[in-house]
């Protein structure tokens, strides 16, 4: 359940500089943001507002250059990095969808899930066992001993959800996970977000321009210029 | 944890067995360089141990009888066997010519040996020994004859009755072994022209041609045409005796040259492999680094065709070891699919060379090792590059 004390994901005045001189670039200044455990909002926002910056940011892939950013009431930035090994992070405790699904083509559909467990230390049978448990849920077991490659467009998502949702991370980052789908089944990418985040208490922020998706967020952060507002 | 760089291989097996074909030639043409080089060391070799000699005695001052023509005259083996030491002492001649077979000129070395001495041809491989005096012949089996057929040297037809294998001059030519009397026969043997205008002007010499001696003229005619010399006495030593000891003695009663196995080693193998070692050694370095260039060339395709997976895997969390681990592995199987594919068409197409070609296991041990090394190194571009990579790619813009 939604809990207000402890939001799954916390940001407070985040910013972020690109560059130095003359050509910086501030492309976060002063995000603040609090999404709850099992809350899927939507990040909205005109090209280069800053959106995949906030993204990497809290993907922990490219440094902040000031604020705070917590998860599950850790912090896990201030100022500076408070944890040390920010793969380990990213393994445990982060999902990440992309636009594309980017699979892994040399390994086939379940061991595209089951890398996640694996890497964490479980052994191959209990990551498989996880990975077609997850690929059942999002009903594309069927196509577990396929090829990535000889999957449709909609089935590589929901692989690619599948494999965010391996080890059952607290928070999913999704870069607009329905832009190359059509609408049925961009909805349908969209309800499967929010089964799992009902499901798991996932927080999932999805970022999207994607008109056919946004009316279904029952929360937007809209950003502009590097600033969020709430709608 | 599952093999990354295995499910890699698997899944673009093509490429790797195309480029390891590829890979895997190259590396036949390297292990049959440094056998064609092993052979060439081996004929040498292989013509002294035939020998069956301890002391090779020889004209003085050559170095006879394979790197310097040597001639001696054929009584001297029977003082060289009154002494200490010697327990058999042999005349053997040497001379390199052509026969026809089938058609077909041959280059071989006609060795004349007395049965069951040292310089004989060691154990056939078909047929007998020479058992007649003359007009029989034992041939290395790379002549191309077979039992039975005549072989023709100089005037005179020999019936080949055994096959030798391994025989061989250092240069490579198959030798054929003839009775010494024969042999010594047609090495110093003249043209029919040559021995009758040689007896016209004998006869021309009223120092020979005496009316009131008769048969000197024929005695004199008859020593010019025949030859009492040999090329090498081969001699073998009494068990307990010092081959150096019993040569040093040798030379210094004989007035002749005399050497050892070891001096025969310095004067045909050694000089052989100091000159074509660096030929062949610069060879193998030039190929070795045609190889890395390769390896890495293609090791780093391969890598950059996987940027954007590799930026995925360091995203979710894979370390960087692990993708190290991968590349280098995918590089080693790489080198390990061109070394069986080279290690198989080296050892196919080996006997296809007109010159012995000597695959040794350890050449093979060292040439695994050195791909192995190889493809570490080209591994390292490709690496370099993987590390590189920024996770924050995967998110793209
Ligand atoms: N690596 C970088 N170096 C310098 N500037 C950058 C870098 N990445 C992004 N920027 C700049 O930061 C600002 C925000 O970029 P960002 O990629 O976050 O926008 P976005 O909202 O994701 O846009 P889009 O909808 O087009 O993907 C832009 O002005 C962009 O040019
Ligand atoms: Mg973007």
């Amino acid at each position: 359940m939604a809990d207000n004390t402890t939001p799954a994901i916390e940001l407070r005045g985040l910013r972020k500089r690109y560059g130095s001189g003359d050509t910086a670039v501030d492309a976060l200044k002063g995000v603040d943001m609090r999404i709850a455990p099992g809350e899927v909002v939507g990040l909205v926002g005109p090209s280069g507002s800053g959106k995949s910056t906030l993204l990497k940011c809290l993907g922990a892939v490219i440094d902040p250059t000031a604020g705070q950013m917590l998860l599950g009431g850790e912090a896990i930035f201030d100022e500076v990095w408070k944890v040390k090994d920010l793969r380990t992070l990213r393994r445990d405790r982060i999902g990440f969808v992309f636009q594309a699904p980017y699979l892994i083509p040399f390994l086939d559909v379940t061991d595209n899930v089951a890398l996640l467990p694996m890497l964490a230390g479980k052994s191959n049978k209990d990551a498989r066992r996880r990975a077609l448990e997850l690929l059942e849920a999002l009903d594309v077991a069927h196509r577990a001993k396929a090829s990535p490659s000889l999957l449709s467009g909609g089935e590589q998502q929901r692989v690619s959800i599948a494999r965010a949702l391996a080890n059952n991370p607290p928070i999913i980052l999704a870069d607009e996970p329905t832009a190359p789908l059509d609408s049925e089944r961009a909805l349908g990418v969209v309800k499967i977000l929010n089964d799992m985040a009902q499901q798991h208490q996932t927080a999932i922020i999805v970022v999207t321009h994607d008109e056919k998706i946004i009316p279904t967020f029952k929360r937007i952060y809209h950003i502009r210029d590097g600033k969020t507002y709430e709608e | 944890m599952i093999s990354l760089a295995a499910r890699d291989i698997a899944h673009s097996w093509s490429k790797y067995v195309f480029t390891g074909i590829g890979l895997g030639l190259l590396i036949g043409v390297t292990l049959s360089m440094a056998g064609i080089f092993r052979g060439m060391v081996d004929d040498a070799q292989v013509l002294l141990r035939n020998s069956q000699a301890d002391v090779w005695v020889v004209q003085k001052d050559t170095q006879g009888p394979y790197a310097e023509s040597s001639s001696l005259p054929d009584d001297v083996y029977r003082s060289i066997l009154g002494m200490p030491g010697v327990q058999q002492a042999a005349n053997v001649t040497y001379f390199t010519m052509q026969v026809q077979h089938q058609g077909k000129d041959i280059r071989v070395m006609v060795v004349g040996f007395k049965p069951g001495q040292p310089g004989a041809p060691p154990s056939l491989v078909a047929g007998r020994h020479v058992t007649r005096s003359h007009y029989e012949a034992v041939a290395d089996v790379k002549a191309g004859f077979k039992l039975g057929e005549k072989i023709r040297i100089r005037r005179n037809e020999y019936t080949i009755v055994g096959l030798s294998q391994r025989t061989v001059s250092s240069g490579g030519d198959p030798m054929v072994f003839i009775p010494l009397a024969d042999a010594q026969a047609a090495q110093f043997q003249k043209d029919n022209d040559a021995i009758v205008s040689g007896r016209e002007r004998t006869a021309a010499n009223p120092a020979f041609n005496r009316p009131n001696v008769p048969g000197l003229l024929e005695a004199v005619q008859m020593s010019q045409t025949t030859s009492h010399n040999v090329n090498a006495v081969l001699v073998q030593v009494r068990p307990g005796w010092d081959a150096a000891q019993v040569a040093a003695d040798i030379q210094r009663w004989k007035h002749l040259q005399a050497y050892t196995y070891a001096d025969m080693e310095e004067i045909s193998v050694k000089k052989l492999i100091a000159t074509s070692a660096k030929q062949i050694g610069l060879f193998l370095v030039i190929l070795t680094i045609v190889s890395t260039a390769i390896v890495s060339f293609i090791i780093y395709t391969m890598t950059l065709g996987k940027i954007r997976e590799i930026a995925v895997l360091k995203l979710i969390g894979t370390r960087n070891s692990t993708i190290a681990w991968m590349i280098l592995q995918e590089s080693i199987g790489l080198g390990l699919v061109g070394f069986i594919i080279g290690k198989t068409v080296s050892t196919l197409w080996a006997p296809a060379f007109p010159k012995y070609v000597l695959l040794l296991p350890l050449d093979a041990v060292l040439g695994l090792l050195v791909i192995v090394v190889v493809c570490t190194l080209a591994s390292v571009m490709a690496i370099r590059a993987a590390l590189k990579v920024d996770p924050a790619e995967a998110i793209g813009g």
